[in-house]
C-alpha cells in the first residue's frame, strides 16, 4: 500500500515536471519578453522592500522592530508566496479554463485534475521572485544569534510558510467553481496575506492577530516562529509553544485546501447545456 | 466626431459594468489592502506625526484614494490597451488600421469611458468603506473638488498611453507581455501605491514628484487634500496635461513607425 501510494506520488511529480518543462520550452520561444518578465520579477519584490525602506527612513521601527528584523518577516512570507505561486499560482485562472471548457478535457485525462489545473502554464520566470525572497531573508539571518533549535525552527517556518500559502491559494481559488468571475477575492487572501505579514503583527489590533492565527492562520508563516528565532516576546500574551506550531497549522490548513478542493470539483457541472 | 468618441466610450463604459461579481470581488480586495495599509500608516505616522508633511488623517485618506485609482488608472496594466496588443499579435489591428477613425482615439475613448466605470464601482465602494472605518479627509472648498475632477482624466490620459507605447512593443516583439510587466512595476512604485511620494528621501522626491506616474495617485491626492491648492494645484494639473500631450505624441509617432515599417501577422 504504501509502495503504490509513493510510486503514484513519483508519477504525480514526474507528471507536472513534464509539463512545466512542456511550458518553460514554449515560453523560451519568447526570450525577450522571458527574461524581462524573469528580472522583473526580481525587482517587484525588490521594490517592495525599497518601499519599506523608504519608510524606515522616517522612523527607526514599527510595531517595535527595526528594519533587520522585518527583513527576516519579509523574507519568510515572501518566499512562501513566491514558491506556492509558482507551483501552484495557475488555480488562480481556474475561471478561465471553467468558461474555455478546457476544464471538462482534463478531466478526461489520466492524472489528478488539481495537478494539471497546477502545471498549466507553468512559468519558471517566477523562480526570481523566490530568489529575491532568499536574497532578502539571506541577509536577515546574518543578524540572528544562531542556535541549532533556531536553525530547525527557521527550515520549518520557510516549509509551513510554502505549504499554507499553497493551501490558500487553491482553497480560495475555489470559490471560481460557484461563481466563474470572483477569482480577485482569492487575491486578497494571498497577496494580500503576503502584505499583512511583511509587518509585524503588533501594528495590527489584537482581534486582527487572533483572525490571523484562528482563522486564515497567516500568523503562522512567519510571525511565530520569528518571536523565537529573533527572541522577542508576544505583545499579545499568546501562549508560546504557538512559535513552534506552524508545521501542524500547514498540514490542517492544506488537509481543509484539499476537503475544499473536492467539495468545488463535486459541485461542478461543467458550463455546457 | 465627438459624438462617435462618446458613443465608443459609453460602449467601453458599458462592456465593463457586465462583470458584476469581478467587480465586488476586486472592491473586497480593494479594501481589504486599504486597511492594511491603514495600519501600517497608522502606526508610522503615530512615530512619526508629520512624515512627508501629512498628518495622520491624510494618511489614511491617501491610502483610500490610492486604492481607488488603482483600477481608474489601471496602476497594474490591462483595459483596451491589452485588446490592441492582442490584436497586434493576431494581425487583426489591420482591421483597426481600416477603420476611417484614428487608432489612438479610438481605444483612447474606450478607455476613458472604462475609467469611468472603475471610478465609479471600484474608486467610490473602498473609498467609502475607508470614510465609514476610519476617519478621512474631504476636499476642503469646491475649487480643490473641480481640480480633483479634472486631475483624473489626465491620470487616465498619461497611463492610456504609456500603456498604449508598451502595447505598441507588439509590433516589433510579437509578445508584449514583458514590456507590460516592467510597466506595471514602475507604475506600482512611482505613482506612490507601494508608498506615498511625498515620503521618498531627498532629491529623489523631487525627481518622482515630477514624472508621469505622479499624476496616477499623488497629484490628485495632494489636491483632495489640500496640499496643492491655488496655482500649486494648477501647476499639478498642468504637469498632467503636459504629460499627456507629450506621451500621446509620442504613440502617434511610433504608431506611424510600426505602420510604415512593419508587416502584419498572417502577410
Amino acid at each position: 500500500m504504501a509502495e503504490t501510494l509513493a510510486g503514484a506520488a513519483a508519477a504525480n511529480v514526474r507528471a507536472y515536471r513534464d509539463i512545466g518543462l512542456m511550458w518553460t520550452r514554449a515560453a523560451m520561444a519568447y526570450p525577450a519578453s522571458f527574461w524581462m518578465m524573469a528580472f522583473s520579477g526580481f525587482v517587484v519584490g525588490g521594490l517592495d522592500f525599497v518601499g519599506i525602506w523608504i519608510m524606515f527612513h522616517t522612523v527607526d521601527s514599527l510595531g517595535e522592530w527595526n528594519l533587520r528584523e522585518i527583513a527576516f518577516l519579509y523574507g519568510a512570507s515572501g518566499f512562501g508566496l513566491a514558491f506556492a505561486d509558482m507551483l501552484v499560482g495557475r488555480v488562480e485562472r481556474l475561471g478561465d479554463l471553467i468558461r474555455t471548457g478546457r476544464l471538462d478535457a482534463m478531466f478526461l485525462k489520466p492524472l489528478p485534475l488539481l495537478l494539471q489545473v497546477c502545471a498549466d502554464e507553468f512559468a519558471l520566470r517566477r523562480l526570481s521572485r523566490i530568489l529575491q525572497s532568499v536574497v532578502v531573508l539571506g541577509v536577515a539571518c546574518t543578524f540572528v544569534a544562531w542556535s541549532p533549535v533556531k536553525v530547525l525552527v527557521t527550515l520549518s517556518m520557510i516549509a509551513s510558510s510554502s505549504v499554507i500559502y499553497l493551501a490558500i491559494f487553491v482553497a480560495f481559488a475555489c470559490i471560481q467553481f460557484w461563481t466563474i468571475d470572483a477569482n480577485e477575492v482569492a487575491n486578497a487572501f494571498t497577496y494580500g496575506g503576503n502584505a499583512v505579514t511583511q509587518y509585524p503583527l503588533s501594528i495590527y489590533p489584537r482581534e486582527v492577530v487572533t483572525g490571523l492565527t484562528l482563522v486564515v492562520p497567516l500568523a503562522f508563516v512567519n510571525w511565530y516562529p520569528a518571536l523565537y528565532v529573533i527572541g522577542k516576546p508576544d505583545p499579545y500574551g499568546f501562549p508560546d509553544w504557538l512559535r513552534f506550531a506552524s508545521p501542524l497549522a500547514a498540514v490542517v490548513l492544506m488537509a481543509l485546501a484539499l476537503l475544499v478542493w473536492r467539495t468545488g470539483v463535486r459541485h461542478y457541472t461543467s458550463t455546457g447545456s | 466626431m465627438a459624438g462617435l468618441y462618446l458613443s465608443v466610450a459609453t460602449r467601453a463604459f458599458r462592456r465593463y459594468s457586465t462583470y458584476t461579481a469581478a467587480t465586488l470581488a476586486g472592491m473586497f480586495t480593494n479594501c481589504v489592502f486599504g486597511i492594511i495599509l491603514c495600519f501600517v500608516y497608522q502606526e508610522l505616522w503615530s512615530l512619526k506625526p508629520h512624515a512627508g508633511g501629512y498628518d495622520v488623517k491624510e494618511a489614511i485618506t491617501y491610502v483610500w484614494l490610492g486604492q481607488a485609482m488603482i483600477m481608474t488608472v489601471l496602476v497594474w496594466g490591462g483595459g483596451p490597451t491589452n485588446d490592441l496588443a492582442n490584436r497586434i499579435r493576431t494581425g487583426d489591428v489591420a482591421l483597426d488600421l481600416y477603420r476611417p477613425v484614428p487608432l489612438i482615439g479610438w481605444y483612447a475613448a474606450q478607455d476613458l469611458g472604462r475609467a469611468a466605470y472603475h471610478l465609479l464601482a471600484r474608486g467610490i465602494g473602498p473609498t467609502l468603506l475607508g470614510a465609514l472605518l476610519f476617519d478621512i479627509r474631504w476636499p476642503g472648498s469646491l475649487g480643490a473638488w473641480l481640480a480633483f475632477a479634472v486631475s483624473l482624466p489626465l491620470a487616465v490620459l498619461v497611463s492610456f498611453a504609456i500603456r498604449f507605447l508598451v502595447a505598441s512593443t507588439a509590433f516589433w516583439l510579437l509578445d508584449s507581455s514583458g514590456p507590460a510587466t516592467v510597466a506595471w512595476i514602475t507604475a506600482a512604485f512611482l505613482s506612490g501605491l507601494t508608498v506615498p511620494l511625498v515620503l521618498f528621501p531627498g532629491w529623489t522626491r523631487d525627481v518622482v514628484l515630477t514624472l508621469p506616474w505622479a499624476t496616477f495617485i499623488q497629484i490628485p491626492a495632494d489636491i483632495w487634500l489640500g496640499q496643492r491648492s491655488g496655482w500649486h494645484a494648477v501647476e499639478g494639473l498642468v504637469l498632467g496635461a503636459a504629460w499627456a500631450g507629450v506621451l500621446l505624441l509620442v504613440c502617434a509617432f511610433v504608431l506611424r513607425r510600426a505602420t510604415a515599417k512593419v508587416v502584419v501577422q498572417g502577410g
